[in-house]
């Protein structure tokens, strides 16, 4: 036991640090820095999923069904695996038309309708409040256990611990949740102490699960063998206690559906949404939570139901009573506060939810159409307002307490859980269906709506009653009038499945039946069309949205007062101001008071008031024309094909880009052709010039001076006749680059070995090589394959590659060598000189066309033409000419012809 | 496109999910054996749990947008 004054203490403070969370939330977010727009607080105050039927509930019911107590969490892991297909698509809807709840979401799709409105609110109250007396029971019953204190329920009003918890909630929920009127509804401070709940929950289950499987026993090897010799418990290790096939089927489908359908899961997955990135991480965050709190569920429950004798203790408080039954007295103080994170923060996110819809969609609504309210309505109506919001904030807790208290351990609160699911599981069909389906209308939901929520009542609310005894038990038995088909939990005979499975199938098929059927019955009306494409259709581009299908006339002053009322002129001329900013105006006063604008208005009401109220307001300040379907369909059929035109212009527009890409490229090729032949004729200029000046200089000398010595003249002379060679020489190559390179050059392809062939470059050129005292050594293989090329040419490669050569070796002990080999690629040839070598980086330079490397006498003497023209030959015949060189270590030229030059044996010795 | 391609491998990773949590296959696995103590229908379930959370999250983290 602990004492209660300990338990009070703790709970209190920790209900003050959580104020003090939220607290600075909402600090924050006042000063632009927002703490909940992160992607991991989103995720955990996802886990508000996790309430105190799942902390204790869990144990309970993995104590009789094993497994059983899994696919409630395994629903809603399937559906954030589809988080962007579903969940992304509410966000967005919810974001562009300010919607706040999820009766404003559902009335909105349906034309915003009033009456769809009330009703999803009703359905709403009727199927949480319990659940929320749950959890002020859970709570409670837990207190009552640690202090061994009177039952809540039993005691006097005033000593109930229940009472006080609900007050102190209604206050934290009035304080964060209607702190202002915003037009978007958020509660930072809300959320960021949600974010802290489910932290503090996850570590205080694990906790205790640690605790169990390894302090009390020896790991799960431990636990799980002792549980598998225990008759009463070997079952608990298979699904055979786990329900039926269907039943688990059906389970898994109404989590899933209640995941998105419940208030305080919209409210905090819709509504609180900061940014819809945050979505991506919660995809594999949030089940992850799920996972890491359900670990240590069986554990827990197979420790104490080994640890405690049978039906003693309720397997429900496992969570508590096995650390306190083992001494750890701080453990079971932060299992007591982790369970009251649990409750706390359902209740808060719950009652916030309902009490929107309740202002919004019940309230507001009725007070806004009765004249005498018109009459009588103070002219600011923000201060009534948050009156409105605050007032349903109490009544739902205090109906919360009362049903509580009355209930008390009945069974119809013990197994709300589940039937709460099933209650707002009726909202599924409307939602999702209008989501994708254009052809849902209003009637159609309502009815769907009303089938679904009468065949709950009467096959799971009802019999919960009666098992509670507040009704006959016979209607449960023998059916309504003793006529066996109505069987509240045997409907027509099917009775092979739980009740909630039965409820399940049976209310959603009367649901989506009717929901069908009456959609069918009659084509949408011009409003429900309108609404409808601006749904499904959001998360295709839309420019205008829903302004499209106003049509009418508007004051800007009458849209100002009248938003002025709800939402306090201030915060309207911020608003208004950054809208006249985003079109390009600058005064409010001069906007056009168009149907974009009564839209923006519109939007910003309901962020306030809800959609049907918002509606309601604005039409009664603008004068409206009412579009028919016809004209809604047109609006419709032109948005497509805008959408379809500028797909096609999209296309066109990347296909001209790329055929754009593609001219700069070739202009670019262009001009750099031009360029290579500007320099190429400029360089050519300058070549023949040198020759030129120097005959020209000579011949001058010779003409002016006839008194010039014989020697003197002999030598003029022989200048003038090797710069004209050297010009005939440059003639000779240039014309001959250009036949190659344009492709007009005649080639001669004769079977040439190209043993001999070096051979005789060797006396030739060899002359070249002597001239500079240096050495030339030829290493030949005693036979190459003959290959047919053009013999002369190849003679005027070697001979300027051995020329080249000779150029650059040192004189006296120069060696050049000509190396010729073969391998399976091809005949090579290396023609290697021991010079100076070239640098790495005129490598490249040397094989463009006039520029040559100093030869060793410091001054260029070659044209410039040779190696390009020796390359363009070999490339002729397929092969490569290429160099490589060490500075200071010489340079070597090798080229390569292919082996498909070589002669096939059956043409050798034919004639040529 | 590779936002189209996260969004097919969430859907296949969902659906598998979807088959592996329900019956027949968990069911093919209810079965007396126990790897290192705990039983196999225990193991398989968080396994394949865990399994497709490590998926989705490696979809989520490295393909989308």
């Amino acid at each position: 036991m602990l004492s209660s004054s300990v338990i009070v203490g703790a709970s209190f403070a920790y209900l003050v640090v959580l104020f003090g969370v939220a607290l600075y939330g909402d600090r924050r977010a006042d000063a632009g820095r927002s703490l909940i727009s992160n992607p991991w607080v989103y995720a955990l105050s996802l886990a508000v999923y996790c309430t105190a039927w799942t902390y204790y509930g869990s144990v309970g019911r993995a104590a009789t069904s094993g497994l059983g107590f899994l696919p409630v969490y395994l629903g809603p892991t399937l559906v954030m695996g589809v988080s962007w297909l579903v969940l992304l698509k509410m966000v967005r809807i919810s974001k562009a038309y300010r919607i706040t709840s999820i009766a404003d979401f559902i009335a909105s799709r349906y034309g915003k309708s009033r009456l769809l409105a009330s009703m999803v609110t009703l359905v709403a109250v009727i199927g949480i409040v319990p659940y929320i007396a749950l959890q002020l029971k859970a709570v409670s019953s837990e207190y009552v256990l640690l202090t061994g204190a009177h039952p809540g329920s039993s005691g006097d009003w005033y000593r109930d611990t229940a009472l006080y918890m609900a007050l102190v909630l209604a206050a934290f929920t009035m304080i964060f949740g209607t702190r202002h009127l915003d037009a978007t509804e958020r509660h930072e401070g809300m959320v960021a102490a949600i974010a802290f709940e489910s932290i503090v929950k996850l570590i205080a289950f694990l906790a205790v699960g640690v605790m169990a499987t390894y302090f009390i026993y020896d790991g799960w090897e431990d636990l799980f063998v002792r549980a598998a010799i225990s008759p009463d418990l070997s079952s608990l290790l298979s699904l055979d206690v786990a329900g039926s096939k269907a039943d688990w089927f059906a389970l898994t489908v109404l989590s899933a559906l209640a995941f998105l359908m419940l208030p305080r899961q919209f409210q905090i997955a819709v509504v609180e949404n900061v940014d819809e990135r945050h979505l991506k991480r919660a995809t594999w965050l949030f089940p992850l939570y799920l996972l890491l709190i359900n670990i240590f569920v069986l554990p827990i429950a197979l420790g104490g139901m080994l640890r405690f004798p049978s039906d003693v203790i309720d397997p429900d408080s496992f969570v508590l009573t096995l650390p306190l039954a083992e001494g750890y007295s701080t453990l079971t103080l932060l299992a007591f506060i982790g369970g009251l994170s649990a409750a706390t923060s359902m209740v808060i996110v719950e009652t916030i939810a309902l009490s929107t819809m309740v202002c919004n969609d019940l309230v507001m609504p009725l007070l806004l159409s009765s004249p005498r309210f018109r009459r009588w309505a103070p002219h600011d109506l923000t201060g009534l307002l948050l009156l409105i919001r605050r007032g349903a904030i109490v009544v739902i807790l205090l109906l919360g307490y009362l049903y509580f208290r009355l209930a008390g351990q009945a069974y119809a609160l013990v197994s709300i859980g589940l039937i709460s699911f099933a209650a707002v599981v009726q909202f599924a069909p409307a939602l999702l269906g209008g989501m994708y389906w254009r052809g849902a209308t209003r009637n159609g939901a309502v009815a769907g709506l009303a089938a679904g929520f009468g065949v709950w009542l009467y096959t799971l609310l009802l019999p919960s009653f009666a098992k509670s005894g507040w009704l006959p038990m016979a209607f449960v038995e023998s059916g309504v009038f003793g006529i066996e088909l109505l069987m509240p939990e045997k409907l027509f005979g099917f009775g092979d499945v739980n009740a909630t499975t039965h409820a399940l199938f049976w209310s959603m098929f009367a649901n989506i039946g009717a929901f069908v059927a009456v959609s069918l019955w009659r084509p949408p009306t011009a409003v429900e069309a309108g609404q409808a494409s601006v749904f499904v259709d959001i998360l295709k581009r839309e420019p205008r949205g829903a302004a499209r299908f106003w049509r009418g006339q508007a004051k800007i002053d009458d849209l100002l007062a009248l938003l002025a009322r709800f939402l306090g002129a201030e915060r309207v001329r911020v608003n208004f101001s950054a809208y006249a900013n985003s079109q390009g105006v600058e005064q409010i006063e001069d906007l056009q008071a168009d149907g974009d604008l009564v839209h923006f208005a519109e939007t910003q009401l309901a962020g306030a008031i809800g959609s049907v109220s918002a509606r309601v307001m604005i039409a009664s300040v603008v004068q409206e024309e009412t579009l028919g379907i016809e004209e809604v369909m047109n609006i419709l059929d032109e948005a497509s094909q805008v959408r379809a035109y500028s797909r096609e212009l999209e296309e066109k527009s990347q296909a001209l880009q790329a055929a754009t890409e593609d001219l700069r490229a070739a202009n670019e090729r262009l001009q750099e052709l031009d360029r290579v032949k500007d320099d190429f004729m400029s360089s050519v200029t300058h070549e023949l010039r040198t020759p030129l000046t120097s005959i020209r200089a000579f011949s001058e000398l010779l003409l002016d001076d006839p008194k010039i010595d014989l020697a003197e003249r002999k030598r003029f002379l022989g200048i003038i006749v090797e710069e004209t060679e050297r010009l005939t020489r440059l003639v000779n190559q240039v014309l001959d680059l250009a036949k190659i390179e344009s492709g007009h050059a005649q080639w001669h392809d004769t079977d040439v070995d190209l043993i001999d062939l070096i051979e005789h470059v060797a006396t030739t050129a060899g002359q070249l090589v002597r001239n500079r005292q240096a050495e030339l050594a030829l290493v030949l293989p005693p036979a190459v394959t003959v290959l047919r090329v053009d013999r002369d040419r190849l003679i005027q490669v070697l001979t300027n590659l051995i020329g080249n050569a000779a150029r650059f070796v040192p004189e006296h002990e120069g060696v050049v060598r000509v190396v010729l080999s073969e391998s399976e690629t091809g005949v090579r040839v290396d023609v290697c000189d021991n010079g100076p070598g070239i640098p790495q980086d005129a490598q490249g330079e040397i094989f463009e066309k006039f520029r040559q490397a100093s030869g060793s006498g410091g001054k260029p003497t070659g044209t410039g033409l040779g190696l390009p023209i020796s390359r363009e030959i070999i490339e002729h015949f397929g092969g490569t000419l290429w160099v490589t060189s060490e500075p200071g270590h010489g340079a070597v030229f090798s080229f390569e012809l292919p082996q498909k030059l070589a002669v096939s044996a059956s043409e050798m010795g034919e004639p040529t | 496109m590779r936002k189209a391609l996260a969004r097919q491998r969430l859907i296949a990773c969902t659906l598998f999910a979807a088959l592996a949590f329900n019956a027949p296959l968990l069911w093919l696995f209810d079965a007396a054996v126990a790897v290192f103590g705990v039983p196999l229908v225990f193991l398989f379930m968080f396994g394949i749990w865990a399994a497709v959370i490590a998926v989705l999250a490696w979809i989520v983290e490295s393909g989308f947008r």
